[in-house]
């Protein structure tokens, strides 16, 4: 496993590009692209303030640079750098901004959620879509880019909308059977939405495209509800995760109910593979210090740290959460689906330093990683199933069914990771810090070493 | 308890006038046997009760005598007149008869007192105690009302608490109910705002909306360089009504599609599970076709497991085309076949099961309690008689042996062997006698050594006679030495000193005491004289002479002497070298004496 040199950031706006060949950063108001192997600059923007949102096009040809709070949105052409686009929402503001999914039109949401302003490239037409519902997510793309589903409210009432992408013609458009909904989502073979209502009711919406309603699910009443929501990449399973500290898995025939993940305070069954993460501050001599001083940059004092497997009576550490107060801090609020749809990784947020991998063949739980640090964020391998999550330390730490590692990103000034993202091919990974990004290469030719780090 | 205070009294009154009435009987009884018997004895003692009596003086004798008659008739005694009726004089026999009766008659009386008055004492003990066990129950009684009373205070406050608790959940329950009543209220008010503040919301922001319009803000705009292509790099379209029916098409295409998809699936996953299933009845016609020869194998099977395989067969060819045809045609007619055929063999498989689980319970059964079933019973049954057959030949066998041994035995009994059977007896007998005469030894052996031990013990039976003579010899010298008036202190410490050499000694010290003491007595004197000189053996004249010469000075006893004897020359010797000094050191004894004076003796 490789790093790169460390290079600077700002408002953690590091995305690559999604053919994988380039890797865009903003600095301030500088946007830098650069090259994915060779790191090297590849084109520099200058935008008019500091930008909050950055954005590839889905053909790796444009980038969307918007800055809120002047209500801008500059847009960049890889291919023709002399090439600028320049949108002003003027006085209404703007609180998001998006691409659509063919790269030729922009979404901009205004301020106070008054209307999303579609802006097309092509004819510089505009067009606006009134009444959208300011929520957790108002707007889904479907995958293949065709659909986009709109959440709205009118009359006091929820609709959705659905979109063709390629004109912009509404499709459908139906009243949702929601209290206050709260998102939105597609399944990704683009047939089935899911619509979930806000936590306050636990209910999930189940439509078909044409907007007929296939099914309707509920676990339970009056308590909080719905936390989080994936659908697994084949279609056939969708996971809800909920306040209850519970992960339930829908399936995608009869939509009910197949199983349900709990998400206990120990851990019993000896099937389970349980890492823990133990730190270690190594005993150093004068010589040592001698010679790291003199041989490496390698940072002197760093606690070293180690997966340590547990034996099956599993004390999870658990917060109790202030239940008085609004939001909780507990229940599963990420969810994800491995790319192979094998495995899937849920967080609770009372137990923030462990990040549960199920599998989804068994039905059962695989592993729990105990970290010494609440974790920050994860993110799935797009080609393997391998599981990447940070906790806000120098270290990277990875999962993957034949074991687990940690692993300490060398840095001078104790680089610590808060945000990670794959590359599409699953052979890198960008972690992000505060202020600064590093490129995390994984060992791909020799499988030999890369399988000795991992420690079973 | 109150009943029970106020009714005992009456009982105790009426049980003790009925005692009282009944003593008063016996005394009135009593007295008229002592009337009776004082006017019986009064002709015996006329002159002595002539005074003291009122009833008979010698003036109305015959009145008296009449009188008592009477009564005693009226008693039932008049069976014996005591007085003939003409004269009205005393006829002594029936008279001591009726006073011998009415002396019975007073006793048994006084008897039946005495035994009444135990009884009365015993009910009146027994009243006691039931009286004292009257008061502690009634004391048991007032505590168990006070403790009944306290426990219907705390029940009365416990009621209370109850009711207080009652009217407090009752009221808590209101609470609760005009709570929920407020909480509906406030929820039902609020969305009421909420919504009245989102339709608000929802105007000010068409207004909003409105006047951003109206204004023509000039910053909202778009300032592209140039224009770009469409990124699948068609020409943009206009908006026709054309291209909403056929985004419509698309729609219906792709949910069709994926429509299609999921059937596909679905028919993947049907046909690999009528794979399964097809796999599952062959395994299950393979399970069930084995059956067959192994029921045709055995003839004595019954008729429903023989029935049995063939039909299966039938089935399986049948099945067999269902399933053929199934595999090809999937409307609702072959399922319904399928089904049948499935649950058929099924049913089968279940009947094959049970059946070979019944005769596994029945084979079971057999082993526990013997052949019961036709079959294995007759296999049984023969091996039992092939195993009798065995053992009656082996029998056989052996008897024959015995036989055979036996007559070879008596073929071969001639004088030869009957000489060497002779010896081998004679031999035996003299190995018994051999063995008698041992213990014959040994008896005699231990004979002898008994012998030995008598004699032995004759012998020193012999020695401790002599030495208890001798003894004795010694003390009777003393004895006789110490009847001198002058030595008359000094024999209790020689005595003293004797008696400490041997215990055996002692009774006849005591003896030897006794006469010393009671000299007086002349009787005993005599009678202790006698005894002496019976048990005592003849002493040698010589010696005696010796003696009585040597005690000469000491006369006076020279009588006593005569039957002292010493039985050997050097005990004599030793005696009067003792009595010498003893009268040697007569002074020191006397000292002695003083000593001697504080001891018991």
């Amino acid at each position: 496993m490789n790093f790169s040199e460390i290079f600077k950031q700002s408002n953690q706006l590091c995305r690559i590009s999604p053919d994988g060949r380039y890797l865009a950063t903003c600095v301030q108001y500088r946007l830098v692209v650069r090259d994915v192997n060779s790191l090297q600059i590849l084109h520099l923007y200058t935008c008019l303030d500091q930008i909050v949102h950055m954005e590839w096009s889905s053909d790796s040809l444009f980038i969307l640079c918007a800055m809120y709070k002047r209500g801008l949105v500059q847009v960049w052409s890889l291919e023709q750098p002399d090439w600028h686009c320049k949108i002003d929402e003027g006085s209404i503001g703007l609180v998001s901004s998006r691409w659509s999914p063919d790269g030729r039109h922009i979404l901009n949401t205004t301020e106070f959620h008054l209307r999303v302003t579609v802006w097309s490239l092509c004819t510089k037409a505009v067009s606006y879509i009134k009444y959208p519902k300011a929520c957790q997510k108002g707007i889904d793309f479907s995958r293949d880019g065709s659909y986009m589903a709109l959440a709205e409210r009118r009359d006091c009432k929820d609709y959705v909308s659905v979109f063709v992408c390629e004109d912009w013609h509404l499709l459908r458009h139906f009243e949702t059977e929601t209290q206050d909904l709260a998102g939105l989502e597609w399944s990704p073979n683009g047939c089935v939405l899911a619509v979930w209502d806000s936590c306050l009711e636990y209910k999930v919406l189940l439509y078909s495209l044409d907007g007929r309603l296939l099914s309707s699910f509920s676990a339970y009443e009056w308590s909080l509800g719905i936390k989080s929501l994936a659908w697994s990449p084949s279609s056939q399973f969708l996971a809800i995760g909920s306040f209850d500290e519970k992960v339930r898995i829908l399936n995608h025939i009869t939509w009910k109910k197949i199983t349900e993940f709990e998400h206990p305070a120990t851990i019993c069954s000896p099937k389970t593979v349980v890492y823990k993460e133990v730190e270690k501050r190594p005993a150093l001599s004068i010589q040592d210090l001698s010679s790291h001083s003199v041989s490496s940059g390698c940072p002197l004092l760093a606690v070293q740290s180690k997966y340590e497997i547990s034996q099956p009576p599993f004390q999870i550490p658990v917060v109790k959460p202030d239940l008085d107060r609004a939001n909780p801090k507990v229940g599963v609020s990420s969810l994800a689906f491995s790319a192979d749809g094998r495995y899937l990784a849920t967080k609770n947020d009372n137990m923030a330093s462990v990040v549960w991998v199920w599998n989804m063949q068994k039905m059962s739980l695989e592993a729990v990683l105990e970290q010494t640090a609440a974790v920050r964020c994860f993110q799935w391998d797009p080609r393997r199933p391998r599981l990447a999550l940070c906790t806000g330390t120098p270290r990277l730490y990875l999962w993957s069914p034949a074991g687990s590692v940690s692993v300490q990103v060398p840095s001078e000034g104790g680089f610590q990771v808060h945000a990670l993202s794959w590359h599409s091919n699953g052979d890198s990974l960008v972690l992000i810090g505060k202020e600064h990004l590093c490129l995390c290469y994984m060992d791909t030719e020799d499988k030999s070493t890369d399988s000795n780090i991992w420690t079973k | 308890m109150g009943d029970w205070s106020m009714t005992s009294p009456l009982g105790v009154s009426m049980e003790n006038s009925e005692i009282s009435s009944i003593s008063r009987v016996t005394l009135s009884s009593s007295r008229q046997n002592h009337d009776s018997l004082y006017s019986s004895s009064l002709p015996l003692s006329k002159s002595s009760h002539n005074v003291l009596s009122a009833f008979c003086i010698e003036e109305n004798v015959p009145q008296c005598i009449l009188y008592i008659n009477q009564e005693l008739s009226s008693l039932g005694l008049a069976s014996m007149c005591i007085a003939t009726p003409v004269e009205a004089t005393l006829n002594s026999v029936p008279a001591l008869n009726a006073m011998y009766e009415l002396l019975q008659a007073q006793r048994r009386s006084q008897r039946s007192l005495e035994a009444l008055e135990q009884d009365l004492l015993r009910t009146s003990s027994t009243l006691e105690h039931l009286q004292t066990g009257n008061y502690r129950l009634k004391d048991q009684l007032e505590l168990l009302k006070r403790e009944k009373s306290g426990l219907h205070e705390k029940e009365r406050q416990l009621q209370l608490k109850i009711e207080t608790l009652q009217s407090c959940l009752k009221s808590e329950k209101e609470e609760i109910q005009k709570l929920q009543n407020i909480i509906a209220g406030r929820a039902s008010q609020y969305s009421h705002d909420a919504k009245r503040k989102e339709r608000e919301c929802v105007k000010l922001k068409e207004r909003l909306g409105q006047l951003l319009i109206d204004k023509r803000d000039k910053k909202l705009a778009i300032d592209v360089l140039n224009y770009l292509g469409r990124s699948d790099g068609k020409r943009i379209q206009w908006k026709t009504g054309k291209a909403g029916t056929s985004h419509e098409g698309d729609m219906y295409k792709s949910l069709l599609n994926d429509y299609e998809a999921r059937q596909q699936s679905l028919m993947v996953e049907n046909s690999e599970l009528k794979k399964v299933l097809q796999q599952m009845k062959r395994d299950m016609m393979y399970i069930l076709s084995p059956h067959k020869p192994c029921a045709k194998a055995s003839p004595g099977d019954d008729s429903p497991e023989r029935g049995f395989p063939p039909a299966g067969l039938e089935g399986q060819d049948e099945v067999g085309e269902c399933s053929r045809e199934n595999l090809d045609q999937s409307c609702e007619k072959a399922r319904e076949q399928l089904t049948y055929s499935i649950r058929l063999q099924w049913r089968r498989l279940k009947n094959h099961m049970e059946k070979l689980d019944s005769q596994v319970s029945l084979a079971q059964t057999q082993q526990q309690s013997g052949s019961e079933e036709a079959v294995p019973r007759e296999v049984h049954e023969e091996e039992m008689q092939r195993m009798r057959l065995e053992v009656q030949q082996g029998k056989d066998f052996i008897h024959t042996q015995q036989q055979l041994l036996q007559k070879q035995l008596n073929s071969s009994f001639d004088d030869e062997t009957a000489a060497l059977l002779n010896d081998c007896y004679t031999l035996e007998e003299k190995e018994r006698l051999k063995e008698e005469w041992r213990l014959f030894e040994e008896q005699k052996g231990n004979f002898e050594r008994e012998r030995k031990n008598f004699t032995e013990a004759a012998i020193r039976l012999g020695h401790e006679k002599k030495t208890f003579e001798e003894d004795r010899a010694a003390w009777l010298k003393n004895q006789f030495l110490n009847l001198t008036p002058f030595v008359d202190r000094k024999k209790y410490s020689l005595s003293d000193s004797q008696s400490a050499l041997s215990i055996r000694s002692e009774p006849e010290l005591q003896q030897s005491y006794t006469p010393a003491k009671l000299t007086k007595s002349s009787t005993y004197n005599e009678f202790s004289t006698t005894y002496s000189s019976i048990s005592d053996g003849l002493p040698s004249t010589t010696e005696l002479y010796r003696t009585l010469h040597l005690i000469q000075p000491e006369t006076r006893h020279s009588k006593r002497g005569s039957w002292q004897e010493p039985s050997s020359p050097i005990r004599a010797e030793n005696l009067f070298g003792k009595s010498k000094c003893s009268v040697r050191c007569r002074d020191p004894c006397i000292l002695s004496l003083d000593k001697d004076g504080d001891s018991p003796i």
